[in-house]
């Protein structure tokens, strides 16, 4: 894990990544070559209990999507992060993370072999040296560039990405944050062209 | 009629619900909100998962046909019968701060048992029976409450959705731990008055192969084939 004042690095699909923000950093994910989804779960870097919660996030922000001005909320109530830039236009937080069992069901039977998000979390959190993360700390994470729209009738769509190469999302960490992203390995989903593609992650202090 | 019973509003409760029983959930006033959550008996590790349900069956709101799915690729438990045509599972539950801010601070010092307790301390308590805790406590379902996304992603709230006398009927097909909450949806407006539930648990007929549940779509088909298995013997 990179603990570092200051992180830049390519991570390629299908790995996991963790590494912490500070309380004013910057953080950044850099969609390379475009509709990558970036599966992402934040802890409280001080107190693991205290994770990302999808449904106080959006309730606070009455809103579905993520974009520029939400703040990601804990399961706590607390502040985490907040979105200061995007060039992407919205963020989806219903979709969760593929898994191999949840392969099983959305494709075949026989999909369960393929690499898998939360394949991708468990062996993150496995490796990781402090331990204590565990399968129990993985509640409904973000995907950073995909577009997974609601209709009135409520429905639920896999739409076409609206993202593209190149374009960012970046946040301020308002706690000492640990990042945990699977940068997706998806090879059944349209959503990114059958093609799992390499993010960058970019952390620096405030100027 | 297995067993039935009356949860008053406000109140929480759970139980372990067997493979096979059916578990009805009863309105008994307007407006009424059941948060509920679902672990499997047998290793709660697996547990209800919003995004693995509204993906496999494409929906953001659940009714008649829908099953809930496990984080595992299995269900949990089926809605075979539902009087009220929409169910919320996007948007979690109340905290503390929330209900105060809303309803004001009540205290059991004061106010007894009529004091309000929050969707995630109601949910604390009942998982803490089962050794669950502030980690298991996942995306709900707020069973009664409708939730409409407009095009622009927001959220409303659909006033009066919720009748009473309309009833939800869940089959179970995993031995599971339900936790209830009959508080508030969190983004009701409006003065405290949760409605009471009743519930009612009755034997249920196993899905057959034209189960409404199985047939919606072919995941379903695939999540019970993941369930049945996991009962072979």
């Amino acid at each position: 894990m990179n603990t570092a004042n200051v992180i830049d690095e390519v991570v390629p699909a299908g790995e996991p990544w963790m590494g912490v923000v500070r309380r004013g950093q910057s953080f950044r994910i850099v969609d390379l070559e475009g509709n990558q989804a970036v599966d992402t779960l934040f802890y409280n870097a001080a107190d693991t209990a205290e994770a990302y919660s999808a449904q106080n996030t959006i309730q606070a922000q009455r809103r579905i999507y993520l974009t520029t001005g939400t703040v990601l909320l804990s399961n706590r109530g607390n502040p985490m992060l907040r979105i200061e830039d995007d060039t992407c236009g919205r963020h989806d937080t219903l979709g969760g993370a593929c898994s191999a069992e949840s392969n099983t069901v959305r494709y075949a039977l026989e999909k369960r072999h393929m690499h898998s998000c939360r394949d991708s979390f468990l062996l993150a959190l496995a490796r990781r040296e402090q331990g204590g993360l565990t399968k129990r700390d993985l509640p409904s994470n973000i995907n950073f560039f995909m577009n997974v729209p609601v209709t009135p009738e409520g429905q639920l769509r896999f739409a076409d990405g609206i993202s593209a190469a190149g374009r960012h999302v970046q946040m301020t960490a308002l706690m000492d944050t640990l990042v945990l992203i699977s940068n997706c390995p998806q090879l059944n989903n349209p959503c990114n062209a059958y093609n799992p593609t390499p993010i960058r992650v970019m952390t620096w202090d405030p100027a | 009629m297995l067993w039935e019973e009356e949860v008053p509003g406000g109140a929480h409760w759970s139980a372990v619900i067997r493979r096979g029983v059916v578990l009805r959930l009863h309105a008994l006033g307007d407006d009424a909100n059941v948060a509920a959550l679902f672990y499997s008996r047998e290793q709660p590790l697996e547990r209800y998962n919003m995004a693995d349900t509204l993906k496999a069956q494409h929906v953001a709101h659940l009714t008649t046909g829908c099953v809930c799915y496990s984080d595992m690729g299995r269900i949990l438990c089926s809605i075979t019968t539902d009087t009220c045509g929409w169910h919320d599972p996007l948007c979690g539950l109340t905290d503390a701060a929330q209900i105060a801010s809303r309803y004001g601070v009540t205290s059991f010092q004061k106010e007894r048992n009529a004091r309000y307790v929050s969707g995630r301390d109601a949910m604390l308590v009942e998982l803490g029976k089962y050794g669950l805790g502030e980690r298991d406590l996942v995306a709900n379902i707020n069973f009664f409450s409708k939730v409409v996304v407009d095009e622009a992603g927001s959220m409303h709230l659909a006033a009066g959705h919720g009748k009473t006398g309309q009833f939800v009927d869940l089959r179970f097909e995993m031995d599971t731990i339900v936790a209830l909450h009959a508080g508030p949806h969190p983004l009701a407006t409006g003065r405290y008055a949760p409605a009471a539930i009743r519930l009612q648990a009755r034997h249920g007929t196993p899905p057959a192969a034209d189960d409404q549940c199985r047939t919606r779509c072919p995941e379903n088909e695939r999540g019970f084939i993941n369930t049945e298995r996991l009962y072979s013997a």
